[in-house]
């Protein structure tokens, strides 16, 4: 769906050809002075790269365990943070308190602007492992002096009392890992079968092309259902985790592959693989030398518009109960909290926090993804 | 173009047959079979399980026989009697639970198809004419917004709004009043005062993809000279859009069709999931969830059976509408 989805051209070129640097100019050159021009893209890089370094050091970000439960505070709502008190430079939240209406049998939470809590950088913690081998005892933020009874919910917190902010941050890395090593496996099968399919041509390519039809003609939905339900409940998580990519890759692979055998089609005819040819180049020295750096740039934006298929549907094969499970966490996952319509009413941050997180990231991915392929054709307009 | 539907019909017949060995696949995917669970259900709630009971039953489903003489049983009882064999949970043939859900998810599908194009054309083609206005940036984020926000997210805000702003539950077709009732005019109010916002929901994200495809016709059909000739000879130019470049923009967004309706059909199955709707898709959570593989198969089969048809009849009306097609 995203392939159709361009932005308006990046503005015409302020380059000029004469300019000696840009007539003897590489491709990766030419490529990233293209892509340069396309602002939204640009700023969505950066997201991108945030967001995957954010998952990377999860540990460090988030200031309390994503599976550590408290009673105390279920469902209440998010601590909002403030950066002045009384006129000076303090970040403090304020302290939550608590009343049990007695009408409706529930805890309501009042922020207290008299009791302020603050909120420092570099806070000391309980020892951990930063990538599971550094060992730490910092955190990036947290509660200084923290004493019993003081919470620092920033987004809220869920039905157990966990931090969905943690959560968020660590749910990030299976949802954003799972795009990565999907699109991979997708790649590998893509390249594969697409440039079997187009180097080969005939009655292989015949036979692909229809596989791939028949593939893009039945709805996903149903069809990963399918077989994701057949994933046994009892497998370790991370068996399920690499299943589950692999059904998600299954299907992504036809956009890939169709790409690949169109490059490998059009450019089989081109003088230089001809001239390459009666120079006397072996035909895999021809496709690994010539060829495959000829469209990577075609490759790696197909690729990062491929990227945010596979995290939706993680997230809503998890979501409908039959992709990864608790206590994974993943945005998915978190989403399933927000299947109940009445506890959305009563805490909206279940649903806002993980689809915000979800939104941004996939719209990063599809400007990021257009701009590169505006990107790929260094040749058009430069 | 008797030929070409001739064609199109025989080249479906591999289709239908490789769509029917997947949905036979996923039936038997899951470790063992029905009678396993089945067996192991009753051993834990302390009833004997006889030996005669259970070869009786194995025989009865083809349970001992080759996988592809089960996959020959399972098709000749779909195409000679219309069987589909039977519902391990619910105890009750396929065929009496799924007809009237595929009905509701087709009404639905169609519903959503129809909205979308309604709604797309008109909106793609003011994006069009008035490029760099405001409301042509004001549709592009729209678009790509919805393009990015899932379904099942799209379901959940929406029912969140309706509750929250609104007072209104939101879920189902029906009003309890009328669930049961026989079909009537007040019914069908019912229903039509149920159904806009599935549609919408399901509808967004397509909507969005089409007004960015109907916007780059138009664009690419805009500049070319005949506009200009038709122009100069001083036609109005709300007639001169109509009559030309709009005819020609549209044939491209007709073959869209084959793939916006399988996301159709996807995004219906997940919001009926959300909203509970009483079509195909809850029933077919449960049966997966519950490993009711005939009633999961069926239903995976009977969908993506639709949906072939459906593209070629999409494909049929695009030979119709352009000649260019038929003639290759």
């Amino acid at each position: 769906m995203t392939d159709i989805a361009q932005l308006p051209p990046a503005t015409e070129t302020d380059i000029d050809l004469r300019d000696s640097n840009i007539a003897v100019a590489g491709q990766w050159r030419l490529f990233w002075l293209k892509f340069k021009k396309h602002k939204i893209a640009l700023v969505s890089l950066v997201v991108i790269c945030c967001m995957y370094l954010i998952a990377a050091f999860a540990d460090f970000i988030a200031p309390l365990d994503p599976n550590a439960t408290n009673a105390r505070f279920t469902y209440a709502p998010p601590q909002g943070l403030s950066l002045m008190h009384e006129g000076s430079f303090m970040p403090h939240v304020n302290q939550l308190k608590m009343t049990l209406n007695t009408e409706s049998m529930r805890r309501e939470f009042e922020p207290d602007p008299a009791k302020p809590l603050a909120v420092g950088f570099l806070v000391p913690s309980a020892p951990y492992n930063m990538l599971g081998f550094i060992p730490m005892e910092t955190k990036l933020f947290g509660l200084v002096n923290a004493k019993p009874g003081d919470s620092l919910y920033v987004l809220g917190a869920d039905r157990l009392g966990r931090d969905i902010f943690s959560r968020v941050v660590h749910g990030a890395r299976i949802s954003l890992s799972i795009g990565l090593v999907g699109v991979l496996m997708s790649l590998l099968l893509g390249v594969t079968i697409g440039g079997i399919s187009g180097f080969f041509g005939g009655w292989v390519d015949l036979a692909i092309q229809r596989v791939i039809e028949l593939l893009r003609s039945i709805p996903t939905i149903p069809l990963w259902m399918g077989l994701a339900a057949a994933i046994p409940v009892g497998w370790p998580p991370l068996r399920t985790y690499f299943v589950i990519t692999l059904i998600v890759s299954l299907l992504g692979w036809t956009n890939l592959a169709r790409e690949v055998r169109g490059k490998f089609l059009s450019l089989r005819g081109e003088d230089f693989v001809t001239a390459a040819r009666l120079d006397g180049m072996s035909e895999i020295g021809i496709i690994f030398h010539h060829l495959v750096p000829s469209f990577m740039s075609h490759i790696i934006a197909t690729v990062t518009l491929a990227i945010p298929t596979m995290i939706l549907a993680e997230t809503a094969l998890s979501f409908l109960g039959i992709g990864l499970q608790p206590p994974i966490i993943s945005w998915g996952v978190l989403l399933q909290e927000a299947q109940n319509i009445r506890a959305v009413a009563q805490a909206p941050w279940l649903l806002f926090t993980p689809a915000a997180a979800i939104v941004i990231a996939v719209l990063s991915l599809n400007f990021l993804g257009d701009g590169l392929r505006d990107a790929a054709d260094p040749y058009e307009s430069v | 173009m008797l030929r070409y539907i001739a064609r199109r019909l025989v080249f479906a017949i591999p289709t239908l047959l490789a769509v029917s060995i997947i949905a036979f696949i996923i039936i038997q995917l899951p470790p063992g079979d029905y009678l396993t669970t089945l067996m192991a259900d009753w051993a834990s709630q302390g009833g004997a399980v006889e030996a005669g009971t259970v070869a009786a039953m194995r025989e009865r489903y083809g349970l001992d026989q080759p996988m592809y003489f089960q996959y020959y049983k399972w098709m000749a009882g779909i195409l000679l009697h219309g069987d589909f064999g039977i519902s391990f949970e619910l105890g009750k043939p396929v065929t009496e639970l799924i007809w009237s859900r595929l009905g509701f998810s087709l009404m639905l599908s169609l519903l959503t198809l129809c909205f979308v194009w309604a709604v797309a054309i008109p909106i793609g083609i003011l994006s069009a004419v008035r490029q760099y206005s405001i409301s042509d940036y004001a549709a592009t984020f729209l678009a790509f917004f919805f393009l990015a926000v899932p379904d099942f997210l799209m379901a959940l805000g929406a029912m969140y709004v309706m509750s929250v702003w609104f007072g209104q539950s939101v879920g189902g077709l029906f009003s309890p009043d009328y669930v049961d009732a026989p079909w009537s005019f007040a019914k069908l109010l019912d229903l039509a005062n149920h159904v806009w916002l599935p549609v919408i929901v399901i509808g967004l994200g397509s909507l969005a993809a089409l007004v960015r495809i109907m916007r780059a016709n138009l664009l690419d059909e805009l500049s070319k000279p005949y506009v200009t000739t038709a122009r100069a000879k001083g036609m109005s130019e709300f007639e001169l859009l109509i009559r030309y470049p709009v005819r020609l923009a549209l044939n491209p967004l007709i073959s869209t069709l084959g793939w916006i309706l399988p996301a159709v059909i996807s995004g219906e199955i997940i919001v009926s999931v959300v909203m509970s709707l009483p079509t195909t898709g809850p029933l077919l959570l449960r049966a997966l969830l519950a490993q009711d593989m005939y009633l999961a198969g069926s239903l995976i089969l009977l969908i993506s059976v639709l949906t072939i048809i459906g593209t070629l009849i999409s494909d049929i009306l695009l030979a119709m509408t352009d000649p260019r097609i038929r003639l290759t």
